[in-house]
């Protein structure tokens, strides 16, 4: 399968009262044809920031995307016209995000929103657009589509609003569906009911998905690749049964031994990762992880890791190898 | 002793070495939906909370899940008083809290305290941290002014921040930071109880073993017994000893922890416990999910008969028609299900 999106050095800075937020610092990353790529990690980790960056979404200012190319469709999206980027947004690459709430216009109709880019990017008429919105609602599993298609967001509840939010990322056929933690809102059997419908569209629309989350569990259902990300970098880059059975880079580690398991023992007691993610504004020199990291070493406080391969398509930023002293 | 009158009432299996501190009997939240504007009138009801019985022993953690807008958080409040319960008993030590009301009240309430979920919405940015934390001692009257200043800092020691930052502002904290100084204001006062309203939910993953780890330390250190809130199942079986899952205003199963999780009863125990992604890709490649129809209904106008059952695989005529009873199908596993 051929690569859909690269994106090489990508840096995104916030240019605020405070000073410059250095949000995301050169990443690189790709997918391919129908393929899931999961992008883990916590709050202020750069994960929104860099799809938003392919998107052309962030606000400028205070934001500024400062270096990097974003190849899509045999061009760099950083480089093209804003007409252009339209015809890309929302049709090529869609995006679904967080927060079902927020994300639906409140005095518009359901029928108004959905038929929007069908009448935009398809050039379909109002009968038209109705009609495939409610053949999108159904396939969404939206009961009694048809009849709810007038109704008005407030209508709807949270999971049945996202389900909304994937019908309008998925109205254009896209190549590419961009979802931000689209689950975290929702609750456990909602967040099923979501998971189970993404993963049966996968199959039917053979779309590719950046899913973006930092849950560690649904990354672990729905990915095929994964790349953890922290302070702006990213750490660690693997498929995602090498991630989960043989974890290289020390926050990974740290991430999946913090969590309490469903199906493990219990222990009695939780290996937490100490102190604080660092200040964007004012990062340390060095590894941004080091002064957390229990392997740190003495060139971990200077020198700044970059990703390296250690096995097949396992890439890690770590200096050290935690994998020594393990059987 | 009061806590003796609360055993003689208890249910049979308990064993008579636990002591139990607080028990809930019938405890019903309903908030009133009212039509107009002057003439207000009372068109329903929001059946938040719908009749749960159950108790807490001295020293355990009792873990309450469910989805939102079960009334996992109403209960909570209903049980410290700070919504005065529709109907049903309170008893802390055999005192029956519905009815205290005044000094009475406020001198319990010394003994129960609440940690709640957002710590960035909890604490006053106006205060600093030394009066956040020293205002129940104020509130109670406990101590001399400088003997509060000796508390306080010594609360902060013991919640993991330096005792120097008594004179600083919550928004020089972190999330952690700031759930640690929301601990240490619940700690103040030697509370026997505490409510933590989904304390970690706010919380960065990494965050959240910190303060897990924290309330474990504490709860050995002062013997503190907890009534744990939270919709994350794989932490509420980290830290309870006993689960009960709540679904739209009812209890449908309470067990050990170990016995919910191995031995679910209730189909909604299943379908929540099947809905909880594992962060194992070669286990999630396996496993099969029970997905669930539909939403939840709403509290105003909750289904007859078992409320679980339009969402329900495994439904039958009786659950339309008749409330499954809530009882004890073996020691110490409790469920309301006509299938059970």
């Amino acid at each position: 399968m051929g690569t859909l999106l690269q994106v090489k050095g990508l840096r995104t800075r916030f240019y605020t009262q405070d000073g410059v937020v250095n949000a995301v610092n050169g990443i690189d990353f790709s997918v391919d044809e129908g393929e899931t790529l999961g992008i883990v990690g916590e709050s202020g980790c750069g994960k929104s920031v860099s799809v938003l960056s392919v998107m052309r979404l962030i606000p400028q200012p205070p934001g500024r995307i400062v270096g990097g190319e974003v190849w899509f469709g045999g061009r760099d999206l950083l480089r093209v016209d804003e007409a252009e980027m339209r015809q890309v947004r929302g049709n090529k690459i869609a995006m679904v995000f967080q927060d079902p709430m927020t994300s639906l216009n409140p005095v518009l109709t359901i029928n108004q929103q959905v038929s929007e880019a069908l009448q935009l990017h398809l050039g379909m008429d109002k009968a038209q657009a109705r009609k495939r919105a409610i053949e999108l609602l159904e396939m969404v599993n939206i009961p009694r589509a048809a009849d709810r298609i007038d109704d008005y967001p407030h209508q709807f509840s949270g999971g049945m609003r996202q389900r909304v939010m994937i019908a309008m990322g998925l109205s254009c056929s896209p190549q590419l569906l961009i979802a931000d933690e689209p689950t975290t809102a929702l609750d456990v059997t909602i967040q099923a009911q979501i998971l189970d419908i993404v993963k049966r569209l996968k199959r039917e629309l053979g779309m590719a998905i950046i899913w973006i989350t930092h849950d560690l569990g649904v990354v672990a259902g729905l990915a095929e690749r994964v790349i953890v990300m922290y302070a702006g970098y990213v750490i660690e880059h693997a498929e995602v049964k090498d991630l989960y059975a043989d974890p290289r880079h020390p926050y990974t580690l740290g991430l999946l031994r913090s969590i309490p398991r469903l199906d493990a023992e219990r222990k009695a007691k939780l290996t937490p990762i100490d102190g604080l993610p660092p200040d964007l504004i004012d990062m340390p020199p060095g590894c941004p992880f080091a002064p957390r990291c229990a392997y740190a070493i003495e060139r971990c406080l200077v020198e700044n890791p970059q990703l390296e391969t250690v096995a097949r398509r396992h890439q890690v930023a770590c200096w050290v190898d935690v994998t020594s002293g393990r059987d | 002793m009061p806590q003796d009158e609360t055993m003689a009432v208890q249910s049979s299996s308990t064993q008579s070495s636990d002591r139990v501190l607080l028990e809930v009997r019938g405890l019903k939240m309903w908030f009133p939906i009212t039509q107009g504007l002057i003439l207000q009138r009372r068109v329903g009801d929001i059946r938040a909370v719908d009749g749960l019985d159950f108790f807490i022993r001295r020293g355990e953690t009792l873990g309450l899940v469910g989805e939102s807008g079960c009334g996992k958080s109403t209960t909570g409040r209903a049980i410290l008083q700070l919504y005065r319960p529709t109907a049903g008993q309170v008893l802390f030590e055999g005192t029956d809290l519905t009815r205290l009301r005044g000094e009475a009240l406020r001198r319990m309430r010394r003994r129960m305290q609440m940690i709640f979920q957002d710590p960035y919405a909890s604490l006053n940015p106006r205060m600093t941290v030394g009066n956040i934390v020293g205002e129940p001692l104020e509130v109670h009257n406990i101590g001399k002014p400088e003997e509060r200043r000796q508390r306080v800092q010594e609360l902060l020691e013991v919640v993991g921040l330096n005792p120097y930052f008594v004179n600083r502002y919550p928004h020089e904290f972190s999330g952690g930071q700031r759930q640690r100084i929301g601990v240490a204001r619940a700690l103040a006062v030697n509370p026997d109880f505490i409510v933590c309203d989904e304390p970690i939910s706010a919380l960065d993953v990494s965050i959240q073993a910190q303060i897990i780890n924290l309330l474990e330390e504490l709860q050995d250190k002062f013997g503190l017994t907890y009534l744990f809130i939270a919709h994350d199942l794989s932490v509420v079986r980290h830290i309870s000893d006993r689960v009960a899952v709540m679904y739209l205003g009812k209890i449908v199963e309470l067990t050990t922890r170990d016995e919910l999780y191995s031995n679910p009863l209730h189909p909604y125990t299943k379908a929540l416990l099947s809905a909880v992604p594992i962060p194992d890709p070669v286990v999630e490649e396996k496993r099969q999910r029970i997905i669930l129809e539909g939403d939840v209904p709403s509290p105003a106008n909750p289904p007859s008969g078992c409320r679980f059952r339009t969402r329900c695989g495994l439904r039958m005529d009786i659950c339309a028609e008749v409330e499954p009873e809530w009882r004890e199908t073996a020691a110490d596993h409790w469920v309301a299900c006509h299938r059970v």
